[in-house]
């Protein structure tokens, strides 16, 4: 009976422990983002939001310095992109750059040592040239997405050569023989582990497919999309949520999604995030795929994209929203492109997004 | 007076939890009791806020009428009357009026010299309203929590809590809510249907006894459970209902403040998949 007693409690003790040791104890930090009793609202266990805090702490400035000087491209050859700069603001940026993507490999991550600085040898020197004119983009044209704090290579890099959190177009999972693949209905990463489409980014991150799923009359108008179509919605706010750390009335008010009268002002800012993502993933990204090497390619051959997690990380705004684009002001605009550069790899600039933000305030699109 | 032949061997004294002899009478065919008294102070009170709280709204559209719980920066405290305060006194009310219903009911129980079937399962639905109003907001931190009082509102309320979890059908204890209200269902109409059909024989044929009941039900799936059984059975199922339903909304936030499909990681990471 002891024994019998023992195994009970023993039993009881360590299935107690279990269920609550998946657990978060209480009370969780909680801010509202709606009227009272509307339920928009965002619960935050503190441990969570200490671990947040931690992983986006702003690396310290270098010192500025003045705008002086002979340019860069009177300096050094082959500077497509920011021969505008004095060289000390040149070699300041450099430095930069290196710190923020390539700190263990240095400055031999993009140069091959003894080979000049002109050299475009390496793939990574490409690629770099390419994401500077990307974060120029960013700051100059998508002020509705970044607006109040700007990008740097750190907002994605932190550190590490390849941002943590890109994605490749997904080429699918296994199936039984006979079966069609779905691309759904297993543990989707994505989708925040739930069994949506695991790959919602390829329609809207890098197609321009419409996110718009609700009919726009009480009864279906033929113009609508298939309920399978609108799960790739789904899955695409899940990856919304998880790369923000946020939930869906941080956007959204449920009760109607479509509605823009009843959304936070939040979401114009993801209306346009969606549309600066897909123009970096299309102007950007895709165009170095002919050239990365095999390593940097997924199983489609295609490059590794941006997604909101490259940025966001779990934060509702990258770094916290800090400001670092005021220490690096020449990230912020489009520099002008050299007239005389001489290499094949020279891409065009995309024109400015004037008309992105047309009629969405009458919820037209998305 | 109304009152059924057998009736008036029930109408007796005592059993009374509080109060004595001090309400123990009828007043036609309604009894009165001590909690008779305070279910009905506590809900003239709280209709009467409600209304009040009406009039200082913008609509008298049933649908769109909605008593709000103050700002969650009220904390726990006291908000004045027309920034939740209301909400706050007419939740007061409620929770008043619902457990002073329950103590009538085991007051009438005593009288009838029955078990506490009724209060038991009756509280489990007090018990759901008082998880969302009191005990979850009290875990939270914050009155603000509780869910609006409002035909349309209260629901939008639903909505949008289920979605702060990104995916409320994830959540393990509103799987087995929703699954025990589905069974309720199913058991009460099986039930139900049962009934219906033995009281109401073809013109002509008596009406047909429990023998008869079961087997219908022993042809149909094999097995009866019986005439007292099925209603065991429907206290369990319905309690139960009303059980995990508490349960998965007071999980919901204070012990987990995630989506619930990410919850379900320990399930995808057993060492059984590789």
């Amino acid at each position: 009976m002891k024994t019998l007693t023992t195994k009970l409690l023993t039993t009881v003790g360590l299935g107690t422990a279990l269920l609550l040791g998946g657990c978060e104890m209480p009370p969780p930090e909680s801010s509202q983002w709606g009227y009272r009793g509307t339920g928009m609202e965002g619960l935050y266990d503190p441990d969570r939001l200490q671990d947040v805090a931690d992983n986006n702490v702003v690396p310290d400035a270098i010192p500025a310095v003045p705008a002086v000087g002979p340019k860069a491209s009177d300096i050094y050859k082959n500077v497509q992109v920011l021969g505008d700069l004095s060289v000390g603001e040149f070699t300041r940026l450099m430095v930069a750059v290196t710190q923020w993507v390539s700190p263990e490999e240095g400055c031999n991550y993009c140069h091959v040592a003894g080979e000049g600085f002109e050299a475009d040898t390496l793939y990574t020197k490409k690629v770099a040239r390419v994401m500077i004119q990307m974060t120029q983009n960013a700051n100059e044209n998508w002020d509705q997405h970044v607006g109040g704090a700007g990008v740097t290579c750190y907002t994605c890099h932190r550190g590490k050569n390849v941002p943590e959190y890109v994605w490749n177009i997904n080429p699918g999972h296994k199936v039984a023989s006979g079966m069609k693949n779905q691309m759904q209905n297993v543990s989707s990463v994505a989708a925040g582990l739930s069994s949506l489409p695991v790959d919602p980014f390829t329609p809207y991150l890098l197609d321009d497919r419409n996110g718009r799923h609700a009919g726009t009359t009480a009864l279906r108008d033929g113009g609508g999309v298939s309920m399978k179509e609108s799960e790739w919605g789904y899955s695409l706010m899940m990856h919304f949520s998880d790369s923000l750390g946020v939930n869906c009335t941080y956007c959204h008010n449920s009760r109607a999604f479509f509605s823009w009268d009843e959304s936070a002002p939040t979401r114009v800012r993801a209306w346009h995030g969606i549309r600066m993502v897909r123009e970096m993933n299309n102007e950007y990204v895709e165009p170095t795929t002919d050239w990365l090497p095999p390593h940097r390619l997924g199983a489609l051959g295609d490059a590794q994209k941006v997604n909101c997690e490259t940025c966001h990380q779990g934060a509702y705004k990258p770094l916290l929203g800090a400001n670092m684009i005021k220490d690096y002001p020449n990230l912020a605009r489009l520099a002008a492109a050299e007239p005389e550069a001489d290499l094949d790899e020279g891409m065009d600039m995309p024109e400015s997004q004037g008309d992105v933000s047309a009629d969405m305030t009458t919820g037209g699109d998305q | 007076m109304s009152m059924m032949s057998f009736e008036k061997k029930y109408r007796v004294r005592g059993g009374t939890l509080l109060g004595g002899d001090l309400f123990d009478f009828w007043m036609g065919p309604f009894y009165v009791g001590f909690f008779g008294i305070t279910t009905l102070f506590f809900a003239v009170t709280g209709t009467a806020l409600i209304f009040y709280g009406a009039a200082l709204g913008d609509t008298w559209n049933i649908w769109q009428i909605s008593i709000a719980p103050p700002d969650l920066s009220y904390g726990l405290g006291l908000a004045p009357l027309q920034e939740g305060g209301l909400w706050q006194i007419i939740t007061i009310c409620a929770t008043g009026a619902f457990v002073s219903w329950i103590l009538r009911q085991v007051e009438i129980s005593r009288k009838l010299g029955m078990g506490l079937h009724v209060p038991f399962a009756f509280s489990f639905a007090v018990l759901a309203y008082v998880t969302l109003v009191i005990i979850r907001p009290m875990l939270l931190g914050a009155w603000g929590h509780g869910f609006p009082y409002g035909i349309m509102s209260h629901l939008d309320w639903v909505s949008n809590v289920g979605y702060q979890f990104l995916h409320f059908h994830y959540n393990p204890a509103h799987m087995l809510a929703v699954t025990f209200f589905f069974t309720t269902a199913l058991a009460l109409s099986m039930h139900g249907s049962l009934i219906l059909m033995a009281t109401n024989p073809r013109d002509g044929e008596p009406v047909k006894t429990g023998e008869h009941e079961n087997t219908y039900f022993r042809d149909d799936i094999g097995y009866s459970i019986g005439a007292l059984g099925i209603h065991r059975l429907g206290m369990f199922v319905a309690v139960s209902a009303a059980f995990w339903s508490a349960v998965c909304i007071v999980i919901s936030g204070p012990f987990w403040t995630r989506g619930w499909p990410e919850w379900w990681n320990w399930w995808l990471t057993l060492p059984i998949w590789y």
